[in-house]
């Protein structure tokens, strides 16, 4: 008698815990670190609206939590493990100066998947992704071409990278192919985020007679000199229509959130896998931000026919024939840049003045 | 009414329990604002001060990366302090920190891939030189044309972060790495590599050398000559020289110390936790170390507290910032109120509060 209740009682309570474990099985968790803070409105404020995506489409299922402001190095090795160790399932690195520490990490916790942003080394949990950010300097570089006035266009350029030479050049080669007279004026700030610098590279820029203004760093500072003195800006990173709604005139967005999601996904259902990405227009990753009202018909036409020739793959922007700054041959006629050149690039294209610090 | 009365002497008292208080008052007004954040105080203040040393997950990772974390702070501050106490002011240890690991790691890399045994002392050798002719510029200026230490010193950071984004980027840059900045990983060149000395913990030299110096120092100040020398300067130069100090080699000495320390701290660095030389080499550790030196009221001993103090609120801090979804500003605010309120309380042990009344008549 007393033995069956106790059986009954057992029976209960494991029932009882049984739902209980199952209601609250473990979200899987989903980490990000930053270079700069998620308040930038440029670079980190993108990967963090990535993150909020992920959030708002697995509700309950996933958990996400992220480190701003991470100096890229040691500070981040440290980050790395602690949220590998406080169980992250799935880390996004989202800076090229995680890449030594992501991988160290990453052979420490095998178990632990990671996601490396625009660097080069891959292992069996650790993927690297990457967008085709030249593509939108190609649609930029053409209407700045058309817009400016003075036939100074003023580039505010972070570090003498690949990823940035590759702006600067797919920006030049678009601007000067409907506007022979125009001319690059680049500021190397060295800096990703540092609006007081951006901006006196902005100011710098105006007072050498420059009516158009692209920037490859991450604050709005330069779209706000632009607005306050009147000439015209592209959004970086995010579409920065708030600080310059006259001088805007469209913007190259990173939309890292349908890759954030996919791969979340994977996770989930355990088919995670080490990938090398590097999407452009076509599969969203980069955005071209809306064309301002002063951008004539026209050109938002042509604009608008180039980001859908980009997309469909019926134009490549690095198409022969380009030679480099020496005047020697790089591409011939209709010859197409391969993407090992163009990870690489480190030599300005023909026409561009100045040299590429070092 | 309340009257200040200034003390005739600090009182010791005062000196020894303010920096309890300080962070007594922190924690309370941290914990507001955490509360004004929407976030549980008590549990925020946990995680920061609590979670890196006993969490049970976390800890065993966390406890050596303080110490870790705390050790180019200690080397920094504690050059620095002899130079402050000498009234001799190197606010540009951030720049000798960088020239020391770029001599450091130049020298290093001059000789990869080749492995020998005498790589690693030369290396260390090199950023102790580095470090060292870097702060011979405010030095040898202040001594030929009294020129500013302070502003010359500082303004030579600025000039070393553009050497070092140029040497990334050029000189030292990876030959094999596709065009992108920064040099090869010492972590990956074993000669050079000041790996860890116990698995698992991340404790490199540098860690070692930081404790030892903290003696050193104390040694010094309290028992050799030259410790005296620094406290007489730093109370007359007039004065010193009658004690026999050469006021010059005095200046020489103390930056020559503290840049020396810098580099050291700087090569440490780079060839551990770091492993490469990249434009973001330098995080700030030279200002941070001026800092810590105050809080730690230039004594050897305080430096190391508030070294410890100051490197677990940075690993506590990012745990707070994905445990608990706090942002990094919060934590740097945190860190700005545990200064500010030291040196406010400064106050009591510089005054004494008495309450008057008035007299009638």
């Amino acid at each position: 008698m007393t033995r069956n209740i106790l059986q009954k009682v057992f029976a209960i309570l494991a029932s009882i815990f049984l739902t209980f474990s199952l209601a609250h099985a473990e979200p899987a968790k989903v980490g990000f670190i930053y270079v700069g803070p998620v308040g930038d409105f440029g670079w980190t404020y993108e990967h963090d609206q990535g993150r909020l995506a992920v959030e708002e489409a697995f509700g309950d299922k996933v958990e996400t939590s992220y480190v701003e402001n991470v100096p890229e190095g040691a500070d981040a090795e440290r980050v790395l493990t602690q949220m590998a160790l406080a169980g992250n399932d799935l880390i996004f690195t989202t800076s090229f100066g995680y890449m030594d520490p992501t991988i160290n990490v990453a052979a420490k916790f095998p178990d632990v998947k990671f996601e490396h942003a625009t660097g080069y080394k891959r292992a069996d949990n650790v993927s690297i992704y990457s967008a085709r950010f030249y593509e939108g300097r190609a649609v930029i570089g053409h209407i700045a071409g058309k817009m400016t006035k003075t036939n100074q266009i003023g580039y505010i350029a972070s570090f003498p990278i690949p990823e940035v030479i590759r702006g600067i050049n797919s920006a030049y080669i678009h601007a000067k192919k409907v506007n022979p007279d125009v001319e690059f004026k680049i500021v190397w700030v060295f800096t990703w985020f540092d609006p007081a610098k951006e901006a006196d590279a902005a100011q710098t820029l105006i007072e050498q007679g420059v009516d158009v203004i692209m920037q490859h760093t991450d604050s709005t500072a330069p779209m706000t000199i632009a607005e306050e003195k009147g000439i015209f800006a592209f959004g970086q990173a995010s579409d920065m229509m708030e600080f310059g709604p006259t001088a805007r005139l469209s913007s190259i967005i990173d939309n890292w959130a349908p890759y954030y999601v996919a791969r979340t996904q994977a996770l989930l259902d355990g088919t995670w896998e080490s990938v090398d990405v590097w999407d452009g227009i076509s599969t969203g990753m980069v955005e071209i931000g809306e064309f301002s009202d002063r951008i004539p018909e026209d050109v938002r036409a042509e604009a608008q026919a180039m980001a859908d020739a980009i997309s469909d793959g019926s134009y490549h922007p690095f198409t022969g024939p380009i030679n480099r700054q020496d005047g020697s041959a790089w591409l011939g006629d209709g010859e197409i840049a391969d993407d090992g050149t163009l990870l690489g690039m480190n030599f300005y294209v023909e026409g561009l003045s100045g040299s590429i610090p070092n | 009414m309340l009257v200040f009365e200034r003390r005739r002497e600090p009182s010791r008292f005062w000196t020894a329990i303010t920096p309890v208080l300080a962070v007594l008052v922190t924690l309370i007004a941290g914990g507001i604002m955490f509360a004004i954040l929407g976030k549980n105080p008590v549990e925020a203040i946990k995680t920061i001060f609590w979670a890196p040393i006993f969490d049970p997950n976390l800890s065993a990772y966390a406890r050596p990366q303080i110490l870790v974390k705390a050790a180019p702070l200690v080397l920094i501050a504690i050059g620095l302090s002899i130079g402050f106490k000498a009234n001799i002011w190197n606010i540009g240890a951030e720049g000798q920190y960088i020239m020391g690991a770029i001599l450091g790691g130049g020298v290093a890399l001059a000789f990869y891939p080749l492995e020998a045994w005498w790589i690693f002392p030369l290396m260390i050798v090199s950023g102790i030189v580095g470090g060292i002719a870097w702060a011979m510029i405010p030095a040898l200026l202040k001594i030929k044309f009294r020129t500013n230490e302070i502003l010359v010193s500082l303004m030579l950071v600025y000039v070393s972060e553009h050497f070092l984004a140029s040497v990334s980027l050029g000189l030292l840059r990876n030959p094999d790495g596709i065009g992108f900045p920064g040099s090869r990983n010492l972590q990956h060149y074993t000669s050079a590599s000041n790996g860890e000395l116990f698995v698992g913990t991340g404790i490199h030299l540098g860690v070692i050398v930081a404790l030892v110096s903290i003696f050193a120092l104390y040694g010094l100040i309290r028992f050799h000559r030259l410790g005296f020398q620094v406290r007489v300067t730093g109370q007359s130069v007039r004065i010193s020289r009658f004690a026999g100090v050469n006021p010059n080699l005095m200046v020489i000495f103390c930056l020559a110390a503290s840049g020396g320390l810098a580099g050291l701290a700087g090569i440490f660095e780079l060839s551990g936790p770091a492993g490469q030389l990249s434009i973001d080499f330098n995080v700030g550790y030279g200002f941070t170390a001026i800092i810590v030196a105050f809080l730690g009221r230039l004594n050897p001993f305080g430096i190391a507290l508030a070294a410890l103090l100051m490197s677990l609120t940075y690993i506590g801090g990012d745990l707070a910032q994905f445990m608990l979804n706090l942002p990094s500003a919060a934590i740097q605010a945190l860190q700005g109120m545990l200064l500010f309120f030291l040196l406010s309380m400064d106050f009591l042990s510089q005054y004494r509060i008495t309450i008057k009344h008035w007299a009638r008549g």
